[in-house]
């Protein structure tokens, strides 16, 4: 996935708005509330200089919540898609402890109104499955969808392993940051314009 | 002098009964709590998304910590061959067994979904410290169990020798593999310390001596058994040694850690402005649990008071509690830096200090898990011969002395 920071406008929330419609998430209005994606709002210290941008899950190449999992829960994905298994995760919340990110959420009360493509689970960890269900199905995940829809086309989705891709090609040609890259944890969203 | 004879308590008294009632009615208030935690969700206690170890680790990894530590008296014993404190060991290894008990409950108890509780036990990641440490903990047990057996049974008599070696080693590693559980968590700047594992090690010595001085004391002062002036000064004078060793672990943390420019924000967050965490770190576990322990061990007139060792080993299990406080709790306070350089703020609560309050049901499941450990105690007394029937100094001197 691809960020385009000079695209994504402060105050835009089409990508979470869409993510929370797609899998079934409440709103976010107590610190309980799942988020999977949301939108951060940064100022550099010395310049003033304002981004905003949305922050999930990184699927990390080599991801700390995967590393920490005791019971294999958290997994990746032979294609990259850092997910959690719902039915090996005993909700120790490990995972949320050792992710760079704070990417992770814990469902921490009883469920209503589930999607069927996106079971959920009082007691277990969840988060930014990149809409695994759509993209299986060859379609993009809905954020990316929402942006592109709102006009700024902030996001975008593919496979950076494929050199013919256009999130491939971007890559190639302007710089991209990884956040947090001090850990070395090659995460598979790319930032640009930060 | 003649051998030693190690001896249940009676177990019938008022004062007896009064504790175990006491101790059995928190452990059901713990079970209601988590009852309630497992049907209704953890929104029922003061962890969100922010702070997402709460009050109940703090009382888990305590007890675990100190489960460790309880094995001193066993460990000196047996393994450095100090004959003096044989007769002293086997309550100390029993109270490890209680003290991992009881915080492995509350560790199982707070998990999401503790009926899952057979996966974790079927399904191993090796890569994660938390599945070495369910083979530590498990492998505690048996290690213990089997020293027990080689201190209590003539059989075993043989055997205590090698058995107080592997569980001198096995407490050592189990310890390094719960402060590694924090030293190895990169995303916290609190943590992703490799002095996390050794300070572990140091805290369980003075949590594990203190939680057995608090024992000791109470059994003998119940029983009306001998304990020794000479006999609580010295393991006061132990205690002592070990809250200056995890004092000066400490201390190298959080001076390594202000050495590294990137975590001079946590460090002055949470010794000058982190509000109940350097309270908590200040107050609690440099004042009250370990200066003023330090003046009631060390103080000539005092060592050898059961009241004052015992006030000085409460204090340090205070101290310690409010150190799991700061360890567990303020470093998810904390925010994380995302964006080094960047003012950051968000929806979830990026860039803030995170507002923590404990509910009662997460209280009193972690405080539960303190009962269980003494439920566990009495009935080991009560039942199995862990205490000596004197703990005098002439009574331990003459039984080193004759090689029993």
């Amino acid at each position: 996935m691809l960020v385009d920071t000079t695209r994504c406008t402060n105050g835009c929330t089409a990508c979470v708005d869409a993510c929370r419609g797609e899998n079934g998430l409440p709103a976010a209005t107590w610190p309980t509330d799942p988020q999977w994606i949301r939108k951060v709002e940064l100022r550099e210290k010395k310049t003033g200089r304002a981004h905003s941008l949305p922050m999930m899950c990184q699927h990390c190449a080599h991801p700390p919540c995967v590393d920490v999992c005791p019971t294999g829960a958290s997994f990746k994905r032979a294609d990259g898609i850092v997910l959690v298994d719902r039915h090996t995760c005993i909700g120790c919340r490990y995972c949320m402890m050792a992710c760079p990110y704070k990417a992770r959420s814990f469902v921490h009360e009883n469920l209503t109104g589930q999607k069927p493509d996106v079971p959920r689970g009082k007691g277990s960890v969840e988060a930014c499955t990149l809409c695994v269900h759509r993209i299986d199905r060859g379609a993009q995940p809905a954020c990316v969808e929402a942006c592109g829809t709102a006009g700024f086309a902030a996001l975008v989705f593919g496979d950076l392993n494929d050199p013919s891709s256009e999130i491939a090609r971007r890559v190639r040609e302007r710089a991209t940051s990884q956040v947090r890259a001090d850990l070395r944890l090659d995460t598979a969203v790319r930032y640009q314009g930060l | 002098m003649a051998k030693l004879a190690l001896r249940e308590i009676e177990g019938r008294s008022r004062g007896y009964w009064t504790l175990f009632g006491a101790v059995t009615a928190l452990i059901a208030a713990g079970l209601v709590a988590a009852w309630q935690m497992e049907t209704e969700g953890h929104i029922i206690t003061g962890m969100n998304n922010q702070i997402v170890w709460g009050a109940p680790h703090v009382f888990a990894v305590f007890l675990i910590v100190a489960a460790s530590g309880a094995l001193n008296v066993a460990s000196i014993a047996s393994v450095f061959g100090e004959r003096y404190y044989k007769p002293l060991a086997p309550l100390s290894g029993w109270l490890a067994i209680a003290l991992l008990i009881g915080g492995l409950a509350v560790l199982s108890l707070d998990l999401g979904r503790p009926e899952r509780l057979i996966v974790a036990m079927t399904h191993y990641n090796f890569k994660s410290v938390f599945a070495w440490n369910m083979f530590l903990y498990t492998g505690f047990f048996a290690v213990v169990a089997l020293y027990l057996w080689t201190l209590l049974d003539r059989a075993g008599f043989g055997y205590v020798k090698p058995a107080g070696l592997a569980t001198f080693v096995w407490r050592l590693v189990l310890t390094t593999g719960t402060g590694s559980i924090f030293g190895f968590l990169i995303a916290r700047e609190a943590y992703a310390s490799a002095v996390l594992a050794p300070t572990f090690v140091a805290l369980s010595f003075s949590y594990g001596l203190a939680v057995y001085l608090v024992a000791l004391i109470t059994v003998c002062a119940g029983s009306g058994r001998a304990l020794g002036e000479a006999v609580l000064g010295r393991l006061a004078r132990l205690l002592g040694w070990f809250i200056v060793a995890a004092l000066y672990f400490v201390m190298v943390l959080h001076l390594t850690n202000l050495y590294v420019a990137k975590q001079t924000g946590v460090e002055r967050f949470l010794l000058l402005e982190g509000g109940v965490y350097t309270s908590a770190f200040w107050i609690g576990q440099v004042g009250l649990g370990s200066a003023l322990p330090l003046v009631l061990v060390w103080h000539p007139g005092l060592r050898t008071s059961r009241a004052a060792v015992l006030a000085a080993a409460l204090l340090v299990i205070l101290g310690g509690l409010a150190q799991m406080y700061v360890t567990i709790i303020g470093a998810q306070a904390y925010p994380l830096d995302l964006f080094p350089g960047f003012d950051i703020r968000s929806s979830f609560y990026d860039g803030v200090i995170n507002p923590y309050a404990p509910s009662l049901p997460e209280v009193l499941l972690g405080v539960s898990g303190l009962a269980i450990a003494a439920w566990v105690t009495l009935i080991g007394v009560k039942f199995l011969r862990l205490v000596p029937e004197s703990a005098s100094e002439e009574a331990l001197a003459a039984q080193a002395g004759s090689g029993a």
